[in-house]
């Protein structure tokens, strides 16, 4: 027995010579660069598009960007201090807030909704209902460009934001759907079945208790579709709506020389979904229904 | 405050499976009931009816005056404790407790006297502001316990509290429920698989196998009279032996052989089950607890026909006791449906084979004193206490008490 322990001992203590830990750490280095490059790369057109964005123009095609470095620096914010006295920019910038927001909230709102009836609510069909909320998710939005273009006209909200609103918010559903329906049915049923007990409806138990237990999905739900919406050009520009992508995009057909606007333009419609990602990021929470059962 | 009364209620689901049927059992007013049975014999599903969890097939379910059938859980004046708990992760201990009062609108200063009052029964005072998960497994039970209290309702209902706790904790946390019951004084019906719990909590047990009610009875009653070989089995621990014997008579008296061996019976033991006589000459279920076994040394004024010969096979010493478990000649262990039930619920993997040691008797396990001279391989004699002896019908494995068979309860 004593032998034993001894031997234990020696080879748990081989095991954590500096040596080792030196070598597990190089081990690991490897891959650690590579990532660390890979995430370089990725940010290269990002720190580009700013260092274009802060430039003066004149500068952009004449001179290199290493010359935000020079003494005196040729670096300025001018750019976008004439931008946001562009009325065209701020309400470019209007529309794509309405939009985004406008159609995240719907999507949130419906689709915790439906996810929550999908998972725990008894109805009937809800099974095939839910198959058939699935298969709308492989339907590319495209193919209802045209018709939903005429049909708006015909409604006579044609070119209007809120248009464009409820076909994001169309087209983002089914996704909500599925993925807030498949976090829901993870809650633990104990936890819904003592709260009838206790008294709850179901209103009050999708206020107080779904929607808190849910919030890292129904977050994840909001940023895709904030962002997506945000980033969206096809379908505002085939509905005569003109959010920030659309006005940069303009831009460049009319004055093909015209840097000074685009890229500051760029670089805030660019800025906003990421300041988004950050700011909900800690509710990607880890462990929200720890201790709850067992 | 309210009795709960199931009127022959059933539950089939939908595949068919009959989880509960026809189940006649009243819960008194006040009263602490215990459904116990292996898994899968229904209690749960029986409590998930009292709670509107479950819809109920047939049958009528009665709480209070109310015929709850089709009353939905939140207007039923119940409260559950789950063996999950089953606490809202993401409130505090407060706001837990508090839930059942806010979503009844109680004001302020009335769910804060009755959440601090629970609190104070069950020492939750200084965890009142944290989460579940930053407590211990007693604690989120007591946890659970305080949400069921301070609801005041007409029963409680309570399914597998303790089972997730540790050993010791359970033992602690069994007699803290109990005396919570007594004092409080609320209809209570409580599931569970451990036949120990059951005996120690309920003032009365009802034993379910297979979605019916095999016997509902005070502890003690279901121990000195179990209606039939599965009750038997499963009420006390270590299990009763149970083996093949013959009704024989000598000399007027009746009496038992077991094997070779002859037990002379009291009679007293005739008296209390007449129809004893009318099993002359057959063979019978004879159930023997451990505990009514002791080695003949340490008890001498037993006389010689009232002691059963044997060779030791195995020996615990428990300190206060020790369990022995050893062959007798000649004798067959029962072999029933029923005894191959409890041996799977217990968990014996050859649940089909007779505990036989080697081929020359069955093996029965005796609870002696800690100074009885037994060593392991060598012959001991055993006295027994044949007055406590269980006699049960070969065939249908219903006790026999009686001389008239009893309808009630006998599972076909």
């Amino acid at each position: 027995m004593a032998a034993a322990a001894t031997e234990t001992a020696q080879f748990s203590g081989q095991r954590d010579t500096t040596a080792a830990r030196i070598l597990r750490a190089l081990a690991k280095t490897p891959l650690q660069i590579l990532l660390a490059a890979i995430g370089l790369l990725w940010l290269v057109p990002t720190i580009g598009l700013f260092i274009t964005s802060i430039l003066p123009q004149s500068s952009v095609t004449s001179l290199g960007w290493w010359k935000i470095f020079a003494h005196p620096s040729l670096a300025t914010f001018s750019n976008y201090s004439h931008l946001f006295h562009n009325a065209g920019l701020t309400g470019a910038l209007k529309t794509t807030a309405y939009i985004s927001v406008g159609n995240t909230l719907i999507v949130v709102i419906v689709g915790a909704l439906a996810g929550y009836a999908f998972a725990w609510l008894e109805f009937p069909g809800r099974d095939w209902l839910f198959i058939g909320v699935v298969g709308l998710l492989v339907v590319p939005l495209q193919m209802a460009l045209i018709p939903m273009f005429r049909l708006y006209n015909t409604l006579g909200i044609g070119g209007t934001t809120l248009s464009v609103v409820l076909f994001h918010a169309a087209f983002g559903l089914p996704f909500a759907i599925f993925l807030l329906r498949n976090f829901f049915v993870g809650i633990p049923k104990d936890i819904l079945e003592s709260a009838r007990i206790d008294g709850a409806n179901e209103l009050w138990i999708f206020l107080r208790l779904i929607l808190p237990l849910g919030l890292p999905a129904i977050a994840s739900v909001a940023i895709f579709q904030f962002l997506w919406t945000w980033n969206d050009l096809i379908v505002s520009l085939t509905f005569s709506v003109t959010p920030i992508t659309v006005w940069i995009f303009d831009q460049l057909r009319q004055f093909s020389s015209s840097i000074d606007v685009i890229a500051p333009a760029s670089f805030i419609s660019l800025i906003v979904p990421l300041a988004v990602f950050f700011a909900f990021q800690r509710y990607f929470v880890q462990g929200l229904l720890a201790g709850s059962v067992k | 405050m309210a009795e709960v009364v199931f009127d022959e209620v059933s539950k089939v689901y939908a595949d068919g499976t009959r989880a509960v049927s026809g189940l006649s059992l009243d819960v008194g007013d006040g009263e602490f009931m215990v459904l116990v049975g292996p898994s899968g014999c229904g209690k749960t599903t029986a409590l998930r009816m009292v709670a509107g969890l479950e819809e109920i097939s047939s049958g009528a379910l009665r709480i209070g005056e109310r015929v709850v059938n089709h009353v939905p859980s939140r207007d039923r004046d119940i409260a559950m404790v789950f063996q999950s708990y089953a606490l809202y992760p993401h409130l505090s201990v407060y706001d837990n407790i508090a839930f059942g009062l806010k979503v009844k609108k109680m004001s302020k200063q009335e769910i804060d006297r009755r959440v601090r009052n629970a609190a104070e029964i069950l020492g939750l005072e200084q965890f009142l502001k944290r989460k579940p998960r930053a407590l211990s497994g007693g604690q989120r039970q007591r946890v659970a316990m305080g949400r069921a209290i301070v609801r005041e309702p007409a029963a409680f209902l309570m399914d597998e509290p303790l089972s997730n706790l540790d050993a010791k904790l359970r033992v602690q946390m069994r007699a803290e429920v109990s005396r919570l019951q007594r004092d409080l004084g609320t209809t209570t019906i409580y599931v569970t698989h451990d036949q120990v719990e059951a005996m120690t909590m309920g003032d009365r047990v009802a034993v379910m196998r297979k979605g019916e009610l095999l016997q509902v009875a005070d502890p003690q009653t279901l121990y000195d009279r179990p209606v039939n070989l599965f009750v038997g089995g499963f009420i006390g621990s270590p299990a009763m032996n149970m083996i093949e014997a013959t009704v024989t008579r000598t000399n007027g008296a009746l009496a038992v052989d077991v094997g070779k061996q002859h037990l002379e019976l009291d009679e007293g033991t005739l008296s209390s089950r007449p129809a004893l006589r009318a099993y002359e000459g057959r063979t019978i279920i004879l159930g023997i607890r451990p505990e009514e076994l002791e080695e003949a040394s340490l008890a001498p004024e037993t006389p010689p026909d009232r002691r059963l010969r044997g060779v030791v096979e195995l020996r615990e010493a428990l300190g206060s006791e020790l369990m022995v478990h050893f062959t007798v000649e000649g004798t067959r262990e029962a072999l029933t449906e029923d005894v191959k039930e409890l041996a799977q619920d217990a968990g014996a993997p050859t649940a089909e084979r007779p505990r036989e040691s080697n081929g020359s008797g069955a093996l029965l396990v005796g609870r002696f004193g800690a100074r009885a001279s037994v060593e392991e391989g060598k012959p001991v004699e055993v006295a027994v206490d044949t007055r406590s002896l269980h006699f049960f019908d070969a065939e249908t494995s219903e006790g026999i008490y009686d001389a008239e068979p009893k309808e009630k309860g006998a599972s076909a």
